[in-house]
């Protein structure tokens, strides 16, 4: 066995360097807007550093999992930070196969006289880059996935504060969609508020939801329904004109709730509900 | 056999239900409420459910059931201080219980049937007997 790939590529290191860069920027997957041009060749060069280093090692006969760490590792955290700095799965996959075009183009260059040494460490390679490839979209996924859990938790954290507006009256303004799972939090955190603080009124403010369909507004009925059931009066304000045209057309019945067009006018239904008035101080004139 | 007290206080019956409710209890307390709204000529009846944690269709639809049969005899019926998760329960079973008036707790449930009752009526009768016979 005469051929030896890891060899041809330790030789051969800058040229693929310099063919991938090319692949690279031919390919647009260099994306410059996100990253300066000497970072990504530093990070190729660091790439085919690895890479090379472990197919050398393996020809030495260092087990397979030792020699393949370094490589994944570094290709998971590239594959992680590229995925947070805003590449699509398709860059992050072009600029790996453009690597390969490289390491396939070197081995036919050096190998012209033994197709079958060279269809069998073409496959060889093809193989390998196929699994880095394969495992930099996983990890892709993974770093997208993370960012879009902390963005689920911080917007559920934000988006359900109970505010107490008087004695006896909570409001909870809604911003964004209310899916099932926001509705639960809501109610509970609602009804909770009204165990906690005695309150006989909540309103609830949908000026936030952009719009309303059948499943919405039954998740408000359901809110509502259950405030009725703990013995406190659910009014929903902030129902912009838009939204009342979507809730008749969609023949969704609110004839049972009491409903307001802005949260003032639903405060002041509150205040009479509870026998009390708001009045300008009389100022004194001499 | 368990049983539920039924109190009388003036012109209302309250009953505290301070154990988890089994199919049977409830009926019970049902028949027995009924027959104590007959007797007594109660004008209104407060329940409490506020140690009660759990809560099926079944007795959701007791709940339901007593206050039809007490608006029959001529009494309101108030239900006070359920919890949350029952609240939840409730109107996921799809029973919002719309005959049912329910109050924060007992405090403001009597102050929700005093205003309920129209003056004149259940205490009361015997100034308007005074004023027939004047």
């Amino acid at each position: 066995m005469t051929l030896d790939a890891s060899k041809i590529f330790q030789k051969k290191k800058q040229q693929i360097l310099e063919t991938w860069i090319k692949n690279q920027l031919a390919n647009d997957a260099l994306r410059e807007d996100l990253i300066s041009s000497e970072e990504a060749r530093t990070q190729s060069e660091e790439l085919l550093d690895a890479l090379v280093n472990r197919l050398r090692a393996e020809k030495e006969g260092a087990s397979l999992a030792d020699g393949f760490d370094p490589v994944l590792e570094y290709l998971e955290t590239l594959s992680i930070t590229r995925a947070r700095k805003g590449y699509s799965p398709r860059e992050t996959g072009a600029f790996l196969f453009s690597l390969k075009n490289a390491l396939l183009k070197t081995l036919s260059e050096e190998i012209k006289d033994d197709p079958k040494g060279l269809y069998e460490e073409s496959q060889k390679i093809n193989n390998l880059m196929d699994d880095l490839t394969i495992a930099s979209f996983e990890t892709f996924i993974k770093g997208r996935e993370e960012v879009i859990l902390r963005q689920t938790d911080e917007i559920a954290e934000i988006s359900t504060p109970v505010i107490r507006m008087w004695d006896g009256i909570l409001a909870l303004p809604i911003i964004g969609t209310l899916d099932s799972s926001r509705t639960q939090v809501v109610m509970e955190n609602l009804l909770s508020q009204i165990v906690e603080t005695g309150s006989s009124i909540a309103i609830l403010d949908i000026s936030g939801v952009p719009a309303v369909d059948s499943l919405v507004a039954q998740h408000l009925i359901k809110t509502v329904s259950a405030t009725r059931l703990m013995g406190a009066e659910c009014i929903i304000s902030g129902i912009r004109p838009e939204i009342a045209q979507t809730v008749v057309h969609l023949g969704i019945d609110l004839s049972g709730i009491v409903t307001k067009s802005s949260l003032a006018s639903a405060l002041n239904y509150a205040f009479t509900a509870l026998r009390m008035e708001v009045r300008k101080v009389r100022t004194e004139t001499k | 056999m368990d049983k539920i007290p039924i109190l009388k206080m003036g012109s209302f019956l309250l009953v505290t239900i301070q154990v988890d409710l089994y199919d049977r209890l409830a009926l019970n307390l049902e028949a027995d409420l009924i027959r104590m709204v007959d007797k007594t000529g109660a004008k209104g009846v407060l329940i409490d459910i506020s140690a009660v944690n759990i809560v099926d269709s079944f007795m959701g639809r007791i709940l339901g059931n007593i206050a039809s049969m007490s608006r029959i005899l001529d009494a309101q019926t108030v239900v006070v201080g359920m919890q949350p998760a029952v609240a939840i329960t409730l109107v996921e079973l799809g029973l919002p219980l719309n005959g049912v008036r329910t109050a924060l707790n007992v405090e403001k449930g009597m102050a929700l049937l005093q205003s309920m009752i129209p003056p004149g009526s259940g205490d009361e009768e015997i100034t308007e007997d005074d004023h027939i016979s004047v």
